[in-house]
């Protein structure tokens, strides 16, 4: 699973697609590190836009709550956006919506992460 | 052709009990459902709350650690640890009896305390005349079982006891002839180790699995677990958490979650999860959503064949 990433100033939109399991779940999260690490690193938030996240499994969310705690304890964020109806279930189902902060759309996050990287998205959008 | 689980404990960790509050609100909330119906008879209230409230308004999940029966229909028993539902159980087999001494095979899956604790409670070990085989793989389970009726915790020390008593130790992975039944053990992830038992006879399979943690992202692991449980009538599976808390601030205390049953359940093929080892901070309603929540999960990732889900309480009886 290659993770597709784009930078608004402070934040990084990451964008996950596909069926995350046990399968993929290793190579998913050590590409997802890299970038936690980066973003805490620079002080500013990820967004994980799940428009195209087809389905997690247990060991697929398993990876989402090690990137969170790991970009926690460095000072940084994740945040969720965009989420497909099956997947917002299966994080209601799984209690991960009692953990991670989801918002409907990756502009909603990003205004959540820094007044900055909405305007960046905004001024994206317009060009 | 008898094979029935009996379920005398399904909580983990510590007994609890409901409390005059609890019971208060369930009234409460009862009534507050019954608001502008009428009833002319104590059965017409009955049939309204059995049919058209929720389970955690009209029963309990109970507040016993696990003790849970395999009757095979024959004058021995078997059943799975001697949490604190061993007293009740210890009742039973006294009725059923009816002063003959008993024959009861016993399975643990670990010496924690709350799967021992019913022991000293269990009033068959008191009957002269009555035999008493305690299975496990640990090496440790003799000492266990002396340890907790030593003074001064326990005024009877387990010499004391009148049953004749023998510990009969198994290996993991190889299948033994008891009485009636073939039972397999199987390692489980738990601090001190815990062992998952396979039971099989005429055709029927039901596996006891609890105090059992399962490290997701570890397919091996995983796939054995799917053979354990491969094309099993019956999975008692521990369910203590919900995903999220057991892969965070609860990972590594060595339980499990009702979505992992699911799936691990589904890739065995089994026919019915039933959900074990309850959160002792957990209430009715908490227990009921876990439920709720993993039967709508089964839907969500069914594939060819339906999995059942059910959860256990005290006084349940199942037929695989």
């Amino acid at each position: 699973m290659a993770l597709q990433a784009r930078r608004f100033a402070d934040a990084l939109v990451v964008a996950v697609a596909g069926r995350l399991d046990q399968d993929n779940c290793d190579a998913f999260r050590a590409d997802l590190m890299v970038h936690v690490e980066q973003s805490a690193h620079d002080g500013g938030a990820v967004v994980l836009d799940l428009t195209d996240l087809e389905y997690a499994s247990s060991a697929g969310l398993r990876c989402f709550m090690l990137a969170y705690r790991q970009a926690k304890a460095q000072g940084g964020r994740i945040l969720m956006a965009s989420l497909q109806p099956m997947v917002v279930e299966i994080f209601e189902i799984s209690h991960f919506n009692l953990v991670f902060q989801v918002f409907p759309t990756v502009r909603e996050a990003l205004a959540a992460a820094s007044s900055d990287a909405a305007a960046s998205y905004d001024k994206a959008a317009v060009a | 052709m008898t094979f029935r689980v009996r379920f005398w404990g399904t909580r983990g960790s510590i007994p609890v009990a409901l409390t005059a509050f609890d019971i208060r609100d369930k009234l409460a909330r009862a009534l507050v459902e019954a608001s502008g119906r009428t009833f002319d008879s104590y059965e017409q209230a009955h049939a309204f709350a059995s049919t058209e409230l929720d389970f955690s308004i009209t029963h309990t999940f109970g507040g016993h650690t696990p003790c849970v029966e395999l009757d095979l229909g024959g004058p021995e028993y078997y059943v799975c640890d001697m949490g604190s539902g061993a007293r009740p159980f210890g009742v039973h087999v006294l009725a059923n009896q009816a002063r003959r001494p008993a024959v009861v095979n016993i399975f643990m899956s670990h010496v924690h305390w709350d799967h021992i604790m019913g022991f000293p409670f269990f009033g068959p070990s008191y009957v002269p005349g009555t035999t008493l085989r305690i299975h496990g793989c640990h090496d440790v389970l003799e000492q266990a079982f002396r340890l907790q009726q030593s003074a001064p915790c326990f005024p009877v020390d387990f010499d004391q006891l009148a049953a004749k008593i023998e510990f009969v130790k198994l290996e993991p992975g190889r299948p033994n002839v008891v009485g009636k039944v073939t039972v397999t053990p199987h390692l489980q992830l738990h601090s001190g180790d815990s062992y998952g038992y396979r039971f099989e006879k005429d055709g029927k399979s039901v596996v006891y699995s609890t105090d059992s943690e399962h490290k997701l992202e570890n397919r091996a692991e995983s796939e054995s677990f799917a053979a354990f449980f491969r094309d099993a009538d019956m999975v008692i599976f521990d369910a203590m958490y919900a995903l999220a808390e057991a892969i965070s601030v609860k990972a590594d205390w060595g339980h499990s979650s009702n979505i992992v049953g699911v799936e691990l359940c589904q890739m065995a093929r089994a026919k019915h999860l039933v959900l074990f080892h309850h959160e002792p901070a957990n209430d009715d309603a908490t227990l009921e959503g876990l439920l709720k929540e993993a039967r709508r999960f089964e839907e969500l990732t069914r594939g060819d064949q339906p999995l059942k889900v059910s959860a256990a309480y005290d006084g349940l009886e199942l037929e695989p």
